[in-house]
């Protein structure tokens, strides 16, 4: 585990693409005192890492997850660790390999279900909602299914309609699932640690883009008992004037429009919500009820959001304490389209964020 | 209703224990020959010929007499409608059960579809120590499921195995194939057992498939076709299925069986097949009228026994019936159990009985889980992890354990 580790924590410099430049910014901001550094996807190579280490039924299973290192080098080395019956490469067959996991699932082992990306998820969606999410409900909780399915979620940068979209609102709607969307190195360790310990079938939703990206880490993270709380956010960044809600991604362009508001004297509250289900409405109703105002940030699409339900459930929780009406902000209401352009109207923007917070702090133009 | 499962643990055998002990015959070996042979595709198959007792055939009659008399109860509680939503009736196919059951042990899984929803509770539809892994209500769905029980007990190195059931109508979903072609690369000990009644709900299998000779469909993997209304044929299959596949991975086995209800209380069965088709199985190839010939010509049992048998059958049912007729509905705080596992997520915060808790409906800490309504919460006050909703989130919200 720290033999990977130490391969990695010389790390070579990313270039960040276009989409990306706003992610370096808030990298370098100091969360803890430590200098030490690591990527998302070791993060999340090495909670995988530990997790196998630890409880021999933790198994592994996806399409190049083996011998090809992960499809995004996420299962590096694991195979050669663990050896091919704990990492599994499938055939190109979603509906056949989850259902094969959940089954497993069922008999006591604890398998993690690799999808190459979410938007393949859905054809295995049936096995995600009604054989695992619903099954310890059905069974009066003789049958739990300790399953997580984890992959790169929403766009990445050119890779067009069907292999852009986002999903944490479709599995945040199911009860019985948990859906976790981490952003930082932190985030990605901790979560994924919890999402393997859970006894409930876990959809983990990762980012593409964010892989690359170095984030500080302190010792205590490095722990091989680390893990985060499920159902818990983050308050990323302490303000007083404007609550923004955001998770994976968006959580950098929030704070980068924090520090823009800031300039202006908008002194925004940045809340990172790691978890989509059990959302904590708590911690969104209180920041709320603090600043008055609401502004929420995701990527996936405007109709049905993760934004939608943050906005109904503080309008019925605290009403009484908006100031403002509350504000949205997702991706456009089309398919992703291709062109870089386009493309780049089609996921909100940094501009986005500052140009709604200053609306719901009446404070346009 | 709850208590009859396929895998009764504890089946009174009181009558039949009682035959046989005046006859001293219970353990002596008898040889039956399987109404056809079997026919093979990619393998050798088993002999006609299978080893049983007076014992087993005794049992397999009252087993069988058991499940066709809780077919028939199941069709006029759900005419009474005491049972609800959908009621696939299995009268017919027994053979296929009681045989299987005879073959294997309670470490062997079982997943299948179909399955009904009882007044009460459907826990007994799943039963996880005795190997049953439910009906699912997804056609096909439980067959990677099943494909995925196999890898887990190779992966425990369990020298066990599953059948996974299917129908006919299930038989062509593509997410078979892909169960499939996985247990064949990775030499899974899973077991496809195809009952083809030959009727996917309303469409002959003739209109569904372009190829409807099932145990071959597994192209590369092997396969056995069975008269599934014998139910020695069926043992036979099943104890060769389970050797084969701990050694050599997936087999198929089609089960060729018929139903005589519809595919579901809706249907009479008779738009889609004619009744003269129906009435001929059932004159020819009925299974228990089959056990019964074998048990009156081996002379185990005389006629009057054999009816006493069904007499006691039909006593047990309808005492069973009687008891799940008693038997509550859900507490209403059932709703939210079971959600999520037990013990995991909330603490909850002791301010939370402090809160003004007025027009309470219900309240127990003791179970983890609360139910609230029209209370103003002091939000900062809770910090509970999972909260759930009823109808109205105003009026009936939980904290789910």
């Amino acid at each position: 585990m720290w033999g990977i580790m130490r391969q990695r924590a010389a790390c070579k410099a990313y270039h960040a693409l276009n989409l990306e430049q706003g992610i370096r910014a808030i990298a370098l901001r100091a969360f803890s005192s430590s200098a030490k550094q690591m990527t998302v996807r070791d993060a999340l190579n090495s909670a995988l890492d530990e997790e196998m280490s630890a409880d021999p039924k933790v198994f592994i299973m996806g399409e190049e997850v083996g011998e090809y290192q992960g499809a995004y080098k996420i299962s590096k080395g694991l195979l050669d660790k663990y050896g091919p019956e704990r990492v599994v490469d499938t055939p190109i067959t979603e509906a056949g390999f989850a259902g094969i996991g959940v089954g497993a699932a069922y008999y006591g082992l604890r398998p993690v279900i690799e999808f190459m990306t979410f938007n393949f998820s859905m054809q295995a969606i049936d096995h995600i909602i009604n054989s695992a999410a619903k099954s310890n409900y059905m069974s009066a909780g003789q049958i739990s299914v300790p399953i997580v399915f984890r992959g790169p979620n929403g766009a990445a940068a050119g890779v067009g309609a069907q292999h852009s979209q986002c999903y944490a609102a479709w599995y945040g709607a199911i009860p019985g699932l948990k859906v976790l969307a981490p952003y930082s190195s932190e985030d990605a360790r901790g979560l994924l640690k919890a999402a393997i310990r859970d006894p409930d079938p876990v959809v983990f939703l990762e980012n593409e883009l964010l892989y690359g990206e170095s984030f500080p880490i302190s010792d205590e993270v490095l722990d091989s008992s680390f893990s985060l709380p499920i159902g818990k956010a983050k308050i990323e960044r302490e303000g007083k004037d404007v609550t923004i809600t955001a998770f994976s991604k968006m959580v950098g362009y929030a704070l980068q429009a924090a520090d823009i508001l800031a300039k202006e004297g908008i002194n925004a509250e940045v809340i990172n919500l790691r978890t989509i289900r059990p959302l904590d409405r708590s911690t969104i109703n209180s920041s709320v009820r603090k600043t008055n105002r609401l502004v929420t940030v995701e990527e996936g699409f405007p109709q049905h959001g993760v934004g939608a339900e943050i906005c109904a459930t503080v309008v019925e929780d605290s009403f009484e304490y908006l100031d403002a009406p509350v504000e949205r902000i997702a991706g456009a209401d089309v398919p992703m389209p291709y062109a870089a352009n386009l493309e780049r109207m089609a996921v909100p923007q940094v501009e986005d964020i500052v140009r709604a917070a200053k609306r719901a702090c009446y404070r346009s133009r | 209703m709850a208590q009859l499962t396929h895998r009764t643990t504890a089946f009174q055998k009181t009558l039949s224990a009682a035959i046989l002990s005046t006859r001293h015959l219970s353990t002596s070996p008898i040889t039956v020959e399987t109404s056809v042979p079997f026919t093979a595709h990619n393998i050798d198959p088993p002999s006609r010929s299978v080893e049983t007792t007076p014992q087993e055939l005794l049992t397999f009659y009252r087993d069988m007499a058991l499940m066709r008399r809780m077919e028939i109860a199941a069709d006029s509680l759900y005419k009474s409608k005491l049972i609800r939503g959908f009621c696939h009736l299995y009268d017919g196919q027994e053979a296929v059960a009681v045989g299987m059951e005879a073959a294997i042990t309670k470490k062997d899984c079982i997943i299948t579809a179909r399955m009904f929803e009882g007044e009460g509770r459907f826990d007994a539809l799943y039963k996880k120590e005795g190997g049953f892994y439910g009906g699912h209500g997804i056609v096909g769905a439980q067959v990677p499921l099943g494909c995925g029980l196999a890898f887990a007990q190779k992966y425990s190195k369990d020298e066990n195995v599953t059948f996974a059931m299917y129908g006919d109508g299930a038989a062509n979903q593509g997410q078979l194939f892909e169960a499939l072609n996985m247990a064949a690369l990775w030499d899974l000990p899973a077991i496809l057992v195809c009952e083809n009644n030959h009727y996917g709900m309303g469409t002959a299998e003739w209109r569904a498939a372009k190829s409807p000779a099932y145990y071959k469909r597994g192209d590369y993997v092997p396969g056995l076709k069975v008269d599934g209304m014998d139910a020695f044929a069926v043992k036979q299959a099943c104890k060769f299925a389970k050797e084969h596949a701990l050694k050599n991975g997936p087999i198929i086995l089609e089960m060729d069986t018929y139903r005589y209800h519809g595919h579901s209380m809706s249907d009479p069965g008779s738009t889609y097949r004619t009744r003269d088709e129906i009435s001929g199985v059932r004159q020819e190839r009925d299974p228990i009228e089959r056990i019964r010939k074998l048990i009156l010509s081996h002379d185990l049992a005389t006629e009057k026994e054999l009816k006493d048998t069904e007499k006691e059958v039909r006593k047990e049912v309808d005492e069973a019936i009687a008891k799940a007729k008693e038997s509550p509905l859900p507490d209403p705080s059932e709703l939210f159990t079971n959600v999520y596992v037990k013990g995991y997520g909330v603490e909850l915060n002791k301010s939370l009985l402090e809160l003004d808790l007025t027009n309470l409906s219900r309240f127990s800490v003791e179970q983890s889980l609360v139910l609230f309504s029209n209370i103003k919460l002091t939000l900062l006050v809770i910090d509970c992890i999972s909260q759930s909703f009823g109808a109205d989130r105003k009026e009936l919200r939980a904290v789910l354990p």
